[in-house]
């Protein structure tokens, strides 16, 4: 068994593109220490905090004592009361979100467009109403629940995880590719009988054991040390794992099936993968952009991967629910691999 | 083993666009078991040549046969019969000789064992030393053991001593010499004329592309040059190469820098009139050395240039 293992060239290939990985350092932590560390440091950034106090000014003046009693009645406001142009300069600055002006009636100064000064704005109106005597009719219950799933480290584990998927097949493979080329070793071993196919099968095989690691390894430490939660199928997300690693395997083998120098091949490479680290909803949603983009920023492979894996993990989704995003990263691996092999370089 | 020339090409030209005429209608014949030198100054074309015949370059035109095949036709089957090493390969840096070894051995169907042509390159010492930690003889020692792995017929060697220093070149001498011994054939390119004189049994001097002198070391060194070349050193100013080639015994005579270099083929006769014709002239002498004839004066006299040009 082991003599067959030793005269099989795939086995071979594949063993030292596994020996070259792991005697590399480098290409060890920018695949697997790299990606833990970004979770960690954005994960500890963003962590969701205990609901902070809103800040509003009183400009001071006849009435702005009053104004300020009624505003520290409750825990939810910070108030201070401020010269006129100091208040105003405090809201410029997002040091406070509303200024009050005493008056009768009083006038709140907020800027609409700011998500937090049109809740302080709310929260400000409701407690100078309830302070000149407005009664609540309805009175709701309430029960403050925090669900895992809507948290912003719940959005970005997928996304981290999407993010190292293409570039490790990007980098893994297009850019080892030429360097074998430029350094004449594509040349060598194409001047034996070795079969062409099985060179380039042994990135894939390395590609796909690789992932077997990384992926378990990333959503693991986003279970345990964040709690983030994998709601669907383990079968779906290794599914949308699995194409998506295919889909990138295909573009690395695309962008290095001409180049003849690594320089080449990092620029190709960053072309391809700089749009999508923008746009396909790494750090933030990719719903963000207009709607006239979506059609393209859809079409994306990042974006399928992105979105199937956080309906998976996030929303519970099953296969039959990310198919749509499955057959798209089917279509790029399917298309992305016949090019390459038309235009292969081997010399 | 079969019948028929090991290599054979008839008129092989190979243009890279717009106008570059690398190979120029070269024809070529390599007998079975022997060791054919093909030798030129850089930009010969003898790497391109050697690339058409291994199969990684196709000729512009011309027709190409190794071991009785066509690349076209049975390209794989004649991989498996040959061994190849390139004028320059890195091999993975962080892979072990015996790793590389094996893996090469692994695309062969058959083969030599890993270790005993690692042994016979002389690197059992560096067996688990990473690529990148061996010397440059090293590692072109551990090139010509991938070749050999596959245990080939024929063996193609592009320069493979270039840049070595003297004992590199000697150990990988001794291996070529083994291969000979052997009955393997080699055709191997090299610009150092020492090295056809020592390991090969006929050469081709190329020249732009084309074959300009074929046949044995001696045969061309005999016919291109004669025997002897006596060169010497003397101020400038009263000779020219036309009053030294009427001495008697000299077949042709070339200023080089600071004196003038003779062809002979007696050299006891030569020099005495050469010396009572500088005397007669008032020339004084400041060095004087005579050398056997070498490829390397079949070329300038083939060419009016030196290797080094």
């Amino acid at each position: 068994m082991t003599e067959r293992l030793d005269r099989s060239p795939l086995w071979q290939l594949t063993l030292a593109r596994l020996r070259l990985f792991f005697r590399e350092p480098s290409t060890v932590f920018w695949s697997f220490a790299f990606p833990l560390l970004l979770t960690v440091a954005l994960g500890i950034a963003f962590r969701n905090r205990p609901p902070e106090p809103v800040a509003a000014a009183v400009e001071a003046g006849p009435g702005a004592e009053g104004v300020r009693e009624a505003l520290a009645r409750g825990e939810a406001v910070r108030v201070s009361v401020l010269a006129p142009d100091q208040a105003r300069l405090a809201l410029r600055v997002g040091r406070v979100a509303v200024v009050v002006v005493p008056g009768s009636p009083p006038e709140l100064v907020f800027d609409p467009t700011r998500p937090e000064s049109r809740l302080a704005h709310a929260v400000v109106d409701d407690l100078l109403e309830r302070a000149a005597g407005r009664r609540d009719v309805v009175g709701p219950a309430e029960r403050p629940v925090t669900e895992p799933g809507s948290r912003y480290v719940d959005f970005l584990v997928p996304g981290l995880v999407g993010m190292n998927v293409m570039s490790t097949g990007m980098w893994g493979i297009g850019y080892v590719i030429v360097e074998a080329r430029s350094k004449k070793l594509l040349k060598r071993m194409v001047a034996t009988p070795m079969r062409r196919a099985d060179f380039l099968l042994s990135f894939v095989a390395v590609r796909m054991l690789f992932l077997a690691l990384e992926v378990p390894l990333l959503y693991g430490f986003g279970v345990l040390a964040f709690g983030t939660p994998v709601r669907g199928s383990l079968v779906a997300l290794a599914a949308m794992a699995l194409l998506g690693a295919l889909a990138f395997a295909g573009l690395g083998l695309l962008v290095a099936s001409r180049a003849r120098n690594t320089q080449t091949v990092s620029g190709l490479i960053n072309v391809v993968m700089m749009p999508m680290f923008l746009v396909s909803g790494v750090f933030f949603s990719a719903d963000r952009f207009p709607d006239s983009l979506q059609p393209l920023i859809r079409a994306l492979p990042l974006t399928a991967l992105n979105d199937g894996m956080r309906a998976v993990v996030n929303e519970g989704a099953g296969l039959a629910a990310v198919a749509p995003q499955a057959a798209l990263l089917a279509a790029v691996a399917a298309v992305s691999f016949a090019a390459a092999l038309r235009w292969f370089r081997w010399s | 083993m079969s019948a028929g020339p090991a290599i054979r090409c008839r008129g092989l030209v190979k243009r890279y666009p717009p106008d570059v005429l690398a190979v120029d209608g070269l024809d070529l014949e390599v007998a079975r078991g022997e060791c054919f030198g093909l030798l030129g100054p850089n930009g010969a074309g003898k790497t391109t040549t050697v690339e058409i015949l291994e199969g990684l370059l196709a000729p512009t035109a011309g027709e190409v046969e190794v071991l009785g095949r066509r690349w076209d036709r049975e390209g794989r089957d004649l991989r498996e019969r040959l061994g190849v090493t390139l004028q320059e390969t890195h091999l993975p840096e962080r892979l072990t000789v015996d790793e590389i070894v094996r893996m090469f051995r692994a695309f062969y169907r058959r083969g030599r064992d890993p270790a005993e042509v690692v042994a016979l390159v002389g690197l059992e010492e560096k067996r688990r030393a990473w690529y990148d930690k061996l010397s440059g003889g090293q590692k072109q020692r551990l090139a010509v053991a991938c070749s050999l792995v596959g245990d080939p017929e024929l063996l193609f060697l592009d320069e493979p001593t270039t840049g070595l220093d003297p004992q590199s070149r000697r150990r990988l001498w001794e291996v070529v010499l083994d291969l000979k011994r052997e009955g393997r054939t080699v055709l191997l390119t090299t610009h150092y004329m020492d090295e056809a004189e020592r390991l090969c049994d006929r050469v081709a001097i190329v020249d732009r592309g084309k074959v300009i002198a074929l046949g044995t070391p001696r045969e061309l060194v005999a016919q291109v040059v004669g025997e002897e070349v006596v060169e010497f050193q003397a101020p400038e100013g009263g000779l020219s190469p036309e009053a030294l080639r009427d001495l008697p015994g000299v077949s042709a005579a070339r200023p080089v820098p600071g004196g003038f270099s003779i062809v002979t083929d007696r050299v006891h006769v030569s020099v005495p009139a050469l010396l009572a014709r500088l005397r007669e002239r008032g020339v004084g002498l400041t060095a004087l050395s005579t050398h056997r004839a070498t490829l390397e004066d079949v070329f300038v006299a083939l060419t009016g240039r030196t290797l080094r040009d």
